[in-house]
């Protein structure tokens, strides 16, 4: 048997040793790549780091251990910084656990930065309906179509872009009528002032069968 | 502080502009400020304002071409800021007002080098060919005469604003001006000839060679090439796009330039619209997958 070169200990080492950017970088590559639960506060305090590079690695592992990072990730939100509240938001929205959707709503319309709205308005998109509790759940959606709706008045394209988009995977799984999203979309296809926008709009129509 | 107050009470009463603490300038108020000399400060947001509001008015167009010719707003350097933010303005709103061409055509013969770099700009935003002759002629002497001014941190022209200007104004006849600076020795000089060759030419190896930049170890560098290969909508560079090591918000801009770019090829040449490209589709996923 031959021991496997990356261990738990040896990458968590690694990052707590880290005396680069580009060290740090791929130390939480490395851990992150494990999905090991016990790299969460590791992996969260990385948020903090002010290095873009190492915070997208960490939240990328943070969306690939999922489930089991959001209660730690929300217990600590009060205690961020914003840079890190940024980034922590960034993997609950690829995360999709409805307990983040109060975040992510008041993110998407309201956060001063557009990276943080437009991740935001994705992941409003994506929330796993079915750990919702059946009898909430319509309401649920409801709360994230009304948001989704607003936001597509967001100054930036981008934001906007990722609101159709979060609309349409919203209305993908929707089981009632889609009507208030299918009017929205068909009039962002033809008068949003950005041709992107534009375009995703009749894409996601078509998608919809509604074009 | 009294007699700041009173000197600022004397201004406000002559009629002379202030800009209210914590009160958004309004128009009315942008009109006055540019029109005014007592406060250059004031006069250089005011020109700013007026481009980034996109005040396209003709009292709006006369006080920025007047703000062209200040003479006295000056940096520690001998430069005139005010024409650089006026430049700039003219840039985006100066469409369809015949004398806005000849005004920053002369400013490209401008001694700061940034009134002329903001010039170059505004004159390709502004989509004007005709300034192809006097861009191309400040590429005069060819690479031996690119070299760095000394003392300061530019080379004698900017080169990088006027490549890129005569990619988009130019055509092939440029080829024999702009192919020796694909080996300058500065990588921004050499993007900017990549990217004006391959607009004159369409030939994809001098795109091929910005889809090379995006692999180069300085953060900076491959931030550039994302945004050359996203204003010349290179297509067969979009997956290289999506994969380079920069923030997902730079490389959402590129790639939709890219489907923009694709959008725009497919009305001119389609004889029937028939829904979304293929390509499109597969530029909107990688979109998609970096939100």
């Amino acid at each position: 048997m031959v021991a496997p070169l990356k261990t738990f200990e040896t990458c968590l080492q690694a990052v707590n040793e880290a005396d680069s950017a580009q060290g740090l970088l791929d130390a939480v590559e490395a851990l992150a790549d494990l999905t090991d639960e016990r790299s969460i506060p590791t992996l969260i305090q990385v948020l903090g780091f002010n290095n873009p590079g190492a915070a997208v690695a960490a939240v990328d592992g943070l969306i690939q251990i999922g489930i089991p990072a959001v209660s730690t990730l929300l217990d600590k939100l009060d205690g961020y910084n914003y840079g890190a509240r940024a980034w922590a938001i960034r993997a609950l929205a690829g995360i999709g656990d409805p307990r983040g959707q109060d975040l992510l709503l008041d993110a998407a319309a309201n956060d001063f930065s557009l990276s943080v709205r437009r991740a935001a308005a994705r992941g409003l998109g994506t929330i796993r309906w079915a750990d919702v509790p059946e009898s909430e759940r319509a309401a649920a959606m409801m709360r994230s179509q009304t948001i989704l709706l607003q936001v597509t008045g967001d100054d930036e394209w981008v934001v906007r872009y990722a609101a159709v988009v979060g609309l349409e995977t919203l209305a993908l799984q929707l089981t009632a009528t889609a009507d208030v999203i299918i009017q929205c979309l068909q009039r962002l296809s033809t008068d949003d002032d950005t041709i992107a926008v534009q375009t995703r709009a009749q894409w996601a129509l078509e998608k919809m069968g509604a074009s | 502080m009294p007699l700041g107050f009173v000197v600022f009470g004397l201004l406000v009463v002559s009629g002379v502009p202030h800009n209210p603490d914590g009160q958004p300038l309004t128009l009315d108020q942008a009109l006055v400020n540019i029109n005014q000399t007592t406060d250059p400060g004031l006069r250089y947001y005011a020109a700013w304002w007026l481009g980034k509001m996109r005040v396209s008015q003709p009292a709006a167009i006369e006080a920025l071409l007047l703000a062209l010719e200040d003479e006295t707003d000056r940096s520690p350097d001998g430069g005139y800021p005010l024409r650089r933010n006026a430049a700039r303005a003219l840039g985006k709103i100066g469409q369809g007002y015949d004398s806005v061409v000849p005004a920053l055509l002369g400013c490209l013969a401008c001694d700061d080098y940034y009134v002329r770099e903001t010039a170059a700009q505004a004159l390709e935003s502004l989509g004007v060919s005709s300034a192809v002759p006097v861009l191309a002629s400040l590429l005069e002497g060819g690479v031996a005469a690119a070299v760095q001014v000394e003392g300061k941190p530019h080379l004698v022209q900017p080169y990088n604003a006027i490549l890129e200007a005569l990619g988009t104004l130019g055509n092939d006849d440029l080829v024999a001006t702009i192919a020796p600076f694909l080996d300058h020795e500065v990588p921004q000089v050499r993007n900017a000839a990549a990217r004006a060759m391959y607009q004159i030419t369409g030939d994809a190896q001098y795109a091929e060679r910005l889809v090379k930049v995006l692999d180069h170890e300085q953060l900076q560098l491959r931030r550039a090439a994302l945004m050359d290969l996203g204003a010349v909508g290179y297509l067969a560079g979009a997956g290289a796009i999506a994969n380079t090591l920069a923030e997902n918000s730079m490389k959402l801009i590129a790639l939709k330039g890219v489907l923009e770019h694709q959008i725009k090829v497919e009305n001119e040449t389609a004889q029937d619209i028939c829904g979304l490209s293929a390509d499109s589709r597969r530029v909107m996923e990688l979109m998609d997958s970096l939100l």
